[in-house]
């Protein structure tokens, strides 16, 4: 287990001030201007060789990703960094606590990376439903100002540097990078065609790079403590911390920070007090968030939480969004909401999103009465095949995945309320063991 | 300035107190990039005008930051949380989606439809609540959870919910964040890091 002085997220449950003051007492702002001058590239190498790879769901390798930045600023054309707090992927709920109890490592941050990829302004677009979180981190990043850490000379140094946090008004899709920038310039979020990728053609046409807020509140632990504490923890190509948000049928759900490539038993037991009614009673669990397909309890026995094993696993982990289910749950309407989800928010400029998402949810509660026949289980998998892959940006394969893991793991479920239903009783368990 | 009907004849500008906060979000934006200040400008207008975006509401942000109307309403009904008719005085948000409907958001919607008296969509005859269900507010592992106005409400169960309501139909709103007790998004039975700090 991490030991507490590894964890980055000191107050990540607000026990201690969250302003300037603890902030400092808990080491953020200590040292930026020394850090600073060691140089953009630096620091843009030691995020690589630290292995972070991005806290937002793909996990990107973030050093390799800022290096796509040019190196010279154009005549009118500023770099831009640009945070994505618009955490809206159902299970996830972690970058809300690092804003209202941690600002200021995402302010910190946001200068230290921004300053790598020659940037002079980072815009953080934050949900706006976190109307309470809004106001925390905007307290925090005038308490910034006035304390000389941002703005024309930040901690001392000549590289002026603005921080501005934006609201968004509730859509999904603005937590996808491009449909990101798109609502930050004004419009529907609707996510554009890469190329251009946002490094050449980004905010306003300029180059700019989106990263996750654990993301960016990671940076300056790395830089302060070495790129090789942070390699050291978790397991090659997954390394460092990482927090978990365990939610669902568990006996305390809870966000905690802990090492990558923590076995998923663990986990739940350490620190969600287990799984109610104990492990043997799990079903299922979505290891990432909403968009990565189930694992049975099967794989969950000895998976590890990090993003090979999972992928290994044909999950992933996502934003490790640790969502569980016991075998009260009924797993193929747990599914069926998250298809509802898509549809609601797919943004409808692909047609086989727009159309596809609501003709999933249509199957998919017919599905959860067993009101089908077995054939349209197959009709389903490759219907949702034609999605994956076939639309601008990932809502459409993140719309497949959850009903791919649900056909994988939990075909004979599907049949056996279709068999129960056919004999008359409406896909009850009365029915099925009837059936059986 | 409250509006009355949709899309009706009544007019409605920024108060002077608005209009400066309106300036202060347009000058964190490059110049000529003014329209990235849209979403905050119509919130500022919706919460100005009662709850609520009408085309007059519209016509003005259009006006102020220089952009056609088509493009304003292309995004006032592009985002959820614009809202293009009027609304309760307090504006109740279900969450419905997995994680708060494992742990029993179908339970909450119960309650708040026998306390309010109203379905989902529904305002309250005395004008006091409008009821919503919303997809993933973000607050996972305290679910199940509502927010109401700018407000969550986590780690409820239907009584507590109905109180909730309760309290602010009395115009007394009780305090936010967790109904239990327990500190955040920490496990309710006690720490399990951070306690060699």
């Amino acid at each position: 287990m991490l030991s507490d002085s590894d964890r980055i997220f000191t107050n990540l449950y607000g026990a201690q001030d969250p302003g300037l003051a603890g902030a400092r007492a808990r080491g953020d702002w200590d040292g930026t201007a020394a850090l600073m001058a060691k140089g953009h590239d630096w620091i843009i190498d030691q995020v690589k060789e630290s292995g972070l790879r991005g806290r937002g769901g793909a996990g990107f390798p973030t050093g390799l990703k800022w290096s796509f930045m040019p190196k010279e600023e154009a005549p009118g054309r500023p770099h831009y960094l640009v945070v994505n707090a618009d955490e809206s992927e159902p299970g996830t709920c972690k970058d809300r606590d690092m804003m209202r109890h941690d600002p200021h490592k995402l302010i910190e941050g946001c200068l230290i990376s921004g300053f790598a990829m020659r940037a002079h302004a980072a815009y953080i677009y934050i949900r706006g439903e976190f109307y309470d979180e809004a106001v925390a981190l905007q307290a925090a990043i005038d308490e910034a100002y006035d304390a000389g850490l941002i703005g024309k000379t930040p901690c001392g140094t000549d590289w002026p540097f603005d921080v501005y946090l934006h609201r968004g008004a509730g859509a999904y899709i603005c937590g996808e990078e491009t449909g990101l920038l798109e609502s930050l310039e004004g419009k529907p979020g609707r996510p554009r065609l890469k190329p251009p990728f946002p490094a050449a053609v980004g905010l306003y046409g300029c180059p700019s790079t989106v990263n996750n807020v654990e993301t960016i509140a990671v940076v300056p632990t790395i830089l302060r403590r070495g790129a090789d504490w942070f390699a050291a923890l978790g397991r090659p190509k997954n390394t460092g911390t990482k927090v978990f948000c365990i939610s669902g049928h568990v006996n305390q759900p809870c966000n905690v920070e802990e090492e990558m490539g923590i076995p998923m038993r663990e986990l739940i037991e350490k620190h969600a007090g287990g799984v109610c009614g104990g492990w043997d009673n799990l079903q299922a669990v979505i290891p990432g968030g909403a968009s990565v397909p189930l694992l049975p309890k099967s794989i969950c026995d000895d998976v590890l939480m990090d993003f090979d094993s999972l992928m290994a696993e044909k999950s992933g982990l996502g934003t490790a969004a640790v969502i569980v289910m016991d075998k009260s749950a009924d797993v193929v309407e747990a599914i069926a909401r998250l298809s509802h989800f898509y549809m609601h928010e797919s943004c409808g400029q692909c047609t086989p999103c727009r159309e596809g998402t609501g003709w999933v949810y249509r199957v998919m509660l017919r599905l959860i009465r067993g009101e089908a026949s077995v054939e349209e289980i197959d009709m389903l998998w490759d219907v949702v095949g034609q999605i994956e892959g076939h639309t601008i940006c990932a809502l459409g394969d993140a719309a497949a995945w959850p009903v791919q893991g649900l056909i994988r793991h939990f075909r004979p479920e599907l049949e056996r309320r279709i068999l129960a239903e056919k004999v008359g009783g409406g896909g009850t368990d009365a029915a099925a063991a009837a059936a059986a | 300035m409250t509006g009355t009907a949709a899309n009706g004849g009544e007019s409605f500008a920024f108060t002077p107190e608005n209009r400066a906060k309106a300036d202060a979000v347009i000058a964190k934006y490059p110049a000529g990039c003014q329209a990235s200040a849209v979403l905050p400008l119509l919130d500022l207008a919706q919460r100005q005008n009662g709850g609520w975006i009408s085309q007059a509401v519209m016509e003005h942000v259009a006006e102020l930051l220089d952009m056609a109307s088509i493009r304003i309403y292309e995004v006032a009904t592009f985002y959820t949380m614009l809202n293009l008719e009027p609304v309760g005085r307090h504006h109740v948000q279900l969450c419905r989606t997995t994680p708060c409907w494992l742990r029993g958001s179908d339970a909450l919607r119960d309650a708040c439809r026998e306390e309010l008296g109203i379905g989902l969509g529904g305002t309250t005859d005395d004008g006091l609540f409008t009821l919503t269900e919303v997809e993933c507010l973000g607050a996972c592992v305290n679910a199940p959870m509502v927010q109401i106005d700018d407000h969550f409400y986590e780690d409820l169960d239907p009584a507590r919910m109905k109180e909730i309501l309760r309290a602010f139909r009395a115009g007394n709103p009780p305090e936010s964040g967790p109904q239990t007790g327990r500190q955040t998004s920490a496990p309710a039975s006690g720490l399990t890091t951070l306690t060699e700090l």
